[in-house]
C-alpha cells in the first residue's frame, strides 16, 4: 500500500471505528472484514486481479457518510428508464419507501431490519467486499417462495449530488429463490455528481429456480461504481444475467457464479459502451462444481474517445464437473484510435470430459458497411450509430423480455444523445 | 445529366481508370460492357463516392454540379443511386428500418417531410409486391442470409423506394433467374422517362433485350474504347472483347 492508498483506506477505517457500535448485525463479521481491509487496503494494479483497473482515483478522493437526504430523489429516478410495476428504491444506499412500490407476491425486506450477512461473500479475499461488509447499513432482501413465479421486480439505486460532499455507500443485497421459483430482477443505478457506489449482492438460486438478472449501470460520469455479485445455483437452476454498463468514471462489475448443483446454468452476458475517459471493467469468475453444467458469456464493448474497457473471464472446472460446457466471447469495437480494450480469458480445468471455449475479437467499424449506408443517403454520423447499435443488438438480443429490453434500449438511446451533445 | 471528363482513378496506388469520357443525357439509359477487371465497378464506386478510390484527374458533373466534391450521402440526396455488384450484409440492421432511415435521410436533405413507420410500410409493401419478393424480406436483416439473386432484388427494392434520378446498376442481372430478370427489367422500364437516367453495367445481351439502351459503351483498361447504339451489344456478344483492349 502506498501513502495515498493507505490514507484512502484509513478514512474508511476511521469511519468504521466511529460507527462500529451503531451498525446493525454481527459485529464479529464486521471486525474481521475491517481487519482484512486494514491489512490489505484497496487493491492496486500490482494485484493480478486488478492489473487493468486502477482504483487510484477512488483512494485519492474524499468520501463522506451519506446524510439523511432531504432531496426526495424523484427527479433522479425519472432519469432512469424505470418501468411500471413493483420497485425497491434506494437513495444514497438507504431504502426509500416513498419512492418504492412494494410487490405483492414476493417477500421483501431490508438489510437495515434483518442485518443478516450471507455465506457467499468473501471479505477475506475481495477487498471491496471487506469494505462493504465493514460499513454496509442497508440493502434489499428479496425472497421468492418455492414454486412462485414472481414476475418483474426492479431494484433501483440513485445517488444525490451534494457538491463538495461526495458520498460513499455500500449496500448489501440478498436475493433468494426457492425451489422452482422465478424472478425477473431489473436493477438500475444512476445519480448525480461524484460518489462511490460499492454494492455487494448475494443470489441464491435453489433447485430448478430461474433468476433473470438484468442490470443497467448508468452512474454519473464522475462517479465510481464497484460492484461484486456472488451467485450460487443449485441443481437444474439458472442464473441468467445481462449487464449493461454505460456510466461512471471508473466501474468494475465483478461476478462470481458458482454452479453447485448438477445441470445448473449461468449466462453472464453484457455490453459496455464507454466514451471520453471512462474506464469499465467486467470481471467474471464462473466455478463449475458439479457435472453437466453450462456457462455462457458474450460481452460486447463499444469504446470511443480515450475510453478503456476490460474483460476478465475465468472459468474454473472442478474435478467432479464432468460434461461441463463453457463458452466465453469478448468482442470490442474501437471507435477511436485512443480507445483501448484489455481482454483476459482464463481457463482452469481439473476435469477431463469438458467442452470449454473462449474467443476475443477487436475491430473498427467496417468501411464497406459504412459506405453502403452512406451511399443510401444516410449521413456518416447516423450510419456509424446504426452500425454500433447493430453490434450491440446481438448482445441485447439475449434479453428475452420485451419491456425490459425496451428499457435498456432507452438507456442506450440516451447514451447516444449524450455523445452527440 | 451526367458528364464524365477525362476521369482517372487509382486504388492502393494502382491506376484503374485511365481517362474516362462519358456523357449520359437526361432520360437516357446507357449500357457499359467490358471484360472482367476493366474498371466498371471502380467507375461506379468513384461516381458514388467510395473513399478508398482516389481520383487522380478529371471532372464529373451531375446536373451541372461537381459530383466529386460531394459526400456519398449528399450524392444520394441529389438523386444518385448505385445498385451494388456485391450488396453488403448488415447483421443486426433490419431491412425495413434501413430503408426507412435511408428514405427519410434523403427526404430530409431535400427538405421533404419524413415518413412515419406506417406511411413507409405502405410504400415498401407495394414495392415488395411489384418485385414479387417474399414479404418477410422486409423483416430480415439487410442482405444477411439472402441468396445471390435475393440480394440483387433487394437492391432493386431500395431503388424503387428511393426513386433516384440517376441509377447505376452494376451487374444487377448476374445471379438473377429468368423470371427475376424480367421483373427487374420491368421495374427499370417502369421508371424510364425524362426524370430517370441509368447506367447499366452488364456482361449479357440478355438484359439489354429487356432494357433496350440508348447507347452502349465498351470499357477496357480503364477507358471507353468504343461507343455505339444497341447493336454494339449484339456485336460484342458475337465477337467478344478481342481487339478492343488495344483499340484505345
Ligand atoms: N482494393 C483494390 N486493390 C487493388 N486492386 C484493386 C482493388 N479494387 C479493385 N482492384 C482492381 O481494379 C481492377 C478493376 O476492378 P473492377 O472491380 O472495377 O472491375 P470490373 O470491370 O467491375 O470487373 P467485373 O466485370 O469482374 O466485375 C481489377 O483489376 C481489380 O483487381
Ligand atoms: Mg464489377
Amino acid at each position: 500500500m502506498n501513502a495515498v492508498q493507505a490514507a484512502g483506506a484509513a478514512s474508511f477505517l476511521g469511519r468504521f471505528e466511529g460507527l462500529r457500535e451503531r451498525l446493525p448485525g454481527d459485529r464479529e463479521i464486521r471486525d474481521r472484514a475491517a481487519a482484512a481491509f486494514r491489512a490489505g487496503g484497496f487493491p492496486t494494479v500490482r494485484d493480478e486481479a486488478w492489473k487493468y483497473t486502477s482504483l487510484r482515483p477512488v483512494t485519492e478522493a474524499s468520501f463522506y457518510e451519506p446524510l439523511l437526504s432531504v432531496a426526495d430523489g424523484g427527479d433522479l429516478l425519472a432519469e432512469l428508464p424505470v418501468l411500471d410495476g413493483p420497485r425497491l428504491v434506494f437513495l444514497d444506499g438507504r431504502f426509500r419507501p416513498q419512492l418504492s412500490v412494494l410487490p405483492e407476491n414476493i417477500e421483501v425486506g431490508t438489510f437495515a431490519e434483518t442485518a443478516v450477512f450471507g455465506r457467499l461473500a468473501r471479505p477475506d479475499r475481495d477487498p471491496l467486499v471487506a469494505l462493504n461488509t465493514m460499513l454496509t447499513e442497508d440493502g434489499a432482501v428479496i425472497g421468492v417462495p418455492d414454486g412462485v413465479d414472481a414476475g418483474l421486480l426492479q431494484l433501483v439505486s440513485i445517488a444525490t449530488d451534494v457538491p463538495g460532499r461526495a458520498v460513499a455507500f455500500h449496500p448489501r443485497h440478498c436475493i433468494r429463490l426457492g425451489r422452482g421459483a422465478r424472478l425477473m430482477l431489473l436493477e438500475m443505478s444512476g445519480g448525480g455528481g461524484t460518489y462511490l457506489h460499492n454494492p455487494v449482492t448475494e443470489a441464491y438460486v435453489a433447485d430448478g429456480a430461474v433468476l433473470v438478472h438484468v442490470r443497467l449501470q448508468d452512474e454519473s460520469r464522475t462517479a465510481y461504481h464497484l460492484s461484486t455479485l456472488y451467485a450460487e445455483v443449485a441443481r437444474g437452476g439458472t442464473y441468467d444475467s445481462f449487464n449493461l454498463n454505460l456510466g461512471a468514471r471508473v466501474a468494475r462489475t465483478e461476478v462470481h457464479a458458482r454452479l453447485k448443483g448438477e445441470r445448473s446454468a449461468t449466462h453472464l452476458n453484457g455490453a459496455q459502451m464507454l466514451g471520453g475517459t471512462q474506464h469499465g471493467d467486467f470481471t467474471t469468475i464462473v466455478s463449475h462444481d458439479a457435472p453437466s453444467c453450462a456457462s455462457r458469456q458474450t460481452v460486447k464493448n463499444v469504446l470511443s474517445g480515450r475510453a478503456r474497457g476490460v474483460f476478465q473471464g475465468k472459468i474454473e472446472v472442478a474435478r467432479a464437473a464432468q460434461k461441463t460446457d463453457g463458452y466465453q466471447m469478448n468482442q470490442a469495437l474501437l471507435l477511436s484510435p485512443e480507445a483501448e480494450i484489455d481482454s483476459k480469458p482464463q481457463l482452469e480445468i481439473y476435469a477431463d470430459d469438458v467442452k470449454c471455449s473462449h474467443g476475443a475479437t477487436v475491430g473498427e467499424l467496417d468501411a464497406e458497411q459504412l459506405f453502403y449506408l452512406r451511399s443510401r443517403g444516410i449521413p456518416e454520423a447516423e450510419a456509424r450509430s446504426i452500425l454500433v447499435r447493430a453490434f450491440l443488438t446481438e448482445a441485447l438480443d439475449a434479453i428475452g423480455d420485451d419491456t425490459v429490453r425496451a428499457s435498456l434500449d432507452r438507456a442506450v438511446d440516451a447514451w447516444w444523445g449524450k455523445q452527440a451533445a | 445529366m451526367l458528364e464524365i471528363r477525362n476521369l482517372s482513378a487509382s486504388v492502393d496506388g494502382a491506376a484503374i481508370l485511365n481517362g474516362i469520357d462519358l456523357a449520359v443525357p437526361r432520360g437516357e439509359v446507357h449500357a457499359i460492357m467490358g471484360p472482367n477487371g476493366s474498371g466498371k465497378s471502380t467507375l461506379s464506386y468513384v461516381l458514388s463516392g467510395r473513399e478508398d478510390y482516389e481520383v487522380t484527374g478529371g471532372t464529373v458533373l451531375f446536373e451541372g454540379r461537381d459530383l466529386l466534391a460531394m459526400e456519398p450521402e449528399a450524392r444520394a440526396a441529389a438523386g444518385l443511386f448505385l445498385a451494388f455488384q456485391y450488396p453488403v450484409e448488415l447483421p443486426g440492421v433490419g431491412n425495413a428500418n434501413f430503408m426507412r432511415t435511408a428514405l427519410n435521410a434523403v427526404r430530409r436533405a431535400r427538405g421533404e417531410e419524413e415518413l412515419d413507420a406506417v406511411q413507409f410500410l405502405k410504400i415498401a409493401r407495394a414495392a415488395v409486391k411489384q418485385l414479387a419478393m417474399p414479404d418477410d424480406m422486409l423483416k430480415r436483416n439487410v442482405n444477411v442470409g439472402f441468396s445471390g439473386g435475393e440480394k440483387k432484388r433487394n437492391e432493386m427494392l431500395q431503388m424503387a423506394i428511393l426513386k433516384p434520378k440517376l441509377a447505376i446498376l452494376d451487374e444487377t442481372d448476374s445471379g438473377l433467374d429468368i423470371d427475376a430478370l424480367k421483373i427487374v427489367a420491368e421495374g427499370v422500364n417502369a421508371q424510364r422517362g425524362p426524370d430517370f437516367t441509368a447506367l447499366v453495367i452488364t456482361h449479357y445481351q440478355r438484359l439489354l433485350d429487356h432494357i433496350v439502351p440508348d447507347r452502349v459503351h465498351v470499357l477496357a483498361n480503364g477507358r471507353i474504347v468504343r461507343s455505339g447504339g444497341p447493336e454494339l451489344a449484339h456485336e460484342l456478344e458475337a465477337r467478344g472483347y478481342a481487339g478492343f483492349a488495344d483499340a484505345a
